[in-house]
């Protein structure tokens, strides 16, 4: 890939790009120097975060380069093994490395999302008619987390918007709700009570229209892995990365504000809207500046925060007049 | 007991100390071999800064472990590496704090000194550190002899004050995701490890009532 500073993020031509089989060939050439070089215990452990590294076979799921305004980042695309072993997916575990282990067991066939509530067409979706629903497009988004990281990441997928056109809200629908799938058998950790399962998660009506709001199937070019929500879920790219509900199953149109999951675990520390917002610190750290994962070096100063993650020019105009310090 | 005996031998032999004191810099190894190799996950900083907060609360629990296995088991021996342990405890501290000033903080001093009375959890890591520096800093013989004996140990109790603090440090940080399960089981290693001590005071209490009467 090449990173020219005044162009940003450029895709290779495709004579350029390495073939999956060579770099995994290489992969495991390097992870079995690790535990050859290396004695003892060290060797497996060596071995297995190499191997950690090796990206699971995913099925291509290309989308046309979007023309949206602000859908094309120009900030590099953090690499796919980061951005799949260092997740916050709470039904397979607390530790960022919990879902790449455990979301295997995910089943995402088949697979239906209800689209209930405050709509004239209600209806149950199957994964593969919202698959066909619209055309997939490639949108290269930042995405910030609340716990002061940040990634870059090549979505597939498209507007909620067409989804929500075909369904016809009514005039009672306010607010959006998002609930992820919550099933014990399938999830390890529903049985801890770190949250109120299922994950729901909200937006009002005119965030979920618009257009940067992506439902998402894919990225990297592939299917959506397990662990990053597969196999659709939500990005809503200028709020906290909690704001992005995965592996969603309900879709349903409200009048009132949802009781988001967040919310309900610790009302002081998390809001309804969740912007990424610099000047509005979270109670326990600064939200003023970040890390951005793969791309800062260790010892590098992390970076500025920007306002609404950056998408200040497409979505700042749906909070005017808002108190954004007390609607955090 | 023979094997109590044996046991004893080895710990006081002179191999023993600079032992421990290689086996207590196994986990720094770990930690700078993950940076150097880079294999300590996507966000390496908060690898670290978690990783020498974890070794701080472990090197805590054993330090407070000594006594209770001392007078259960008879290995009277291990008095003797209870003060390194302690040092140990606040290297790991003095770390934990480093790799957050730098790491996190960037060094900028002027945000740490804002930073820390602004987050409970982070107050709370600081003040166990600078408790933890008292100790540290009388933690040599001539500083026994220049205290005396009695005032030197009541000072020395404030570790049961440290690690209560890091354990409130643990569960705040904790908190905002309610995710309580590893804190937990240090919660519960420091009860068994303060309440032994409560109730070997209170026997002794009890057994001085019954001289007195």
């Amino acid at each position: 890939m090449r990173h020219p500073p005044d162009h940003g993020f450029q895709h290779n031509v495709p004579s350029e790009i390495t073939p999956r089989a060579i770099y995994q060939g290489r992969r495991r050439w390097l992870a079995q120097l690790a535990s050859g070089a290396l004695g003892g215990g060290l060797a497996g452990w060596a071995g297995r975060e190499a191997l950690a590294k090796v990206p699971a076979k995913g099925t291509a799921l290309p989308g046309a380069k979007s023309m949206l305004a602000g859908a094309q980042a120009s900030d590099r695309a953090t690499p796919r093994n980061l951005a799949t072993t260092y997740n916050n997916f709470y039904e397979f575990g607390t530790d960022k490395a919990d879902p790449a282990r455990n979301a295997h067991t995910l089943q995402t066939r088949p697979w239906r999302v209800a689209i209930e509530g405050a709509v004239n067409k209600p209806g149950v979706y199957n994964i593969e008619d919202l698959l066909k629903l619209s055309a997939m497009e490639e949108r290269i988004y930042r995405m910030r987390c609340v716990e002061g990281w940040s990634m870059v990441i090549p979505w597939v997928g498209y507007s909620l918007s067409e989804l929500i056109k075909r369904v016809e809200p009514t005039a009672n629908a306010k607010y959006v709700e998002f609930h992820t799938l919550a099933d014990a058998k399938t999830m390890p950790n529903l049985g801890s009570p770190v949250l109120d399962w299922p994950y729901v998660e909200g937006l009002r009506m005119d965030e979920a229209l618009h257009p940067l709001t992506l439902l998402s199937f894919g990225m990297y070019g592939e299917v959506m892995p397990n662990q990053n929500g597969a196999p659709v879920r939500l990005v809503v790219p200028w709020k906290y990365g909690f704001k992005s509900a995965k592996s969603l199953v309900k879709i349903r149109f409200v009048e009132q504000q949802p009781k988001t999951a967040w919310v309900k675990a610790a009302e002081q520390e998390y809001g309804f809207y969740s912007n990424v917002n610099p000047k509005v610190s979270h109670p326990r750290w600064s939200q003023a500046t970040e890390r951005r994962l793969g791309e800062d070096g260790l010892f590098d100063r992390k970076r500025e925060t920007l306002m609404f993650n950056g998408y200040e020019a497409q979505v700042a105009s749906l909070y005017t007049g808002l108190d954004l310090r007390k609607n955090f | 007991m023979a094997a109590v005996a044996t046991i004893n031998r080895w710990l006081l032999h002179p191999a023993a100390k600079p032992a421990l004191f290689l086996l207590a810099l196994w986990p720094l190894g770990l930690l700078v071999w993950g940076a150097a190799t880079n294999t300590l996950g996507a966000n390496p900083a908060e690898a670290l800064i978690r990783g020498s907060g974890d070794w701080v609360l472990r090197f805590l629990c054993l330090t407070l472990l000594v006594t209770p296995l001392r007078v259960i088991s008879g290995l009277s021996a291990l008095a003797r590496l209870r003060r390194m342990l302690g040092l140990f405890a606040f290297f790991y501290g003095v770390l934990h704090f480093l790799t957050y000033a730098w790491l996190d903080m960037g060094l900028d001093w002027s945000d740490i000194v804002a930073d820390i009375p602004k987050r409970p959890f982070v107050l709370v890591g600081t003040l166990a550190l600078l408790l933890m520096l008292a100790l540290a800093a009388t933690s040599f013989n001539r500083a026994i002899r220049t205290l005396g004996a009695a005032r030197w140990q009541r000072l020395h109790r404030a570790v049961y004050a440290i690690v209560l603090l890091g354990l409130l440090h643990f569960f705040w940080m904790r908190a905002g995701k309610n995710d309580f399960g590893e804190w937990s089981i240090y919660a519960v290693i420091v009860a068994m490890l303060l309440g032994w001590r409560l109730w070997r005071a209170q026997k002794r209490r009890s057994a001085r009532r019954l001289l007195t009467a």
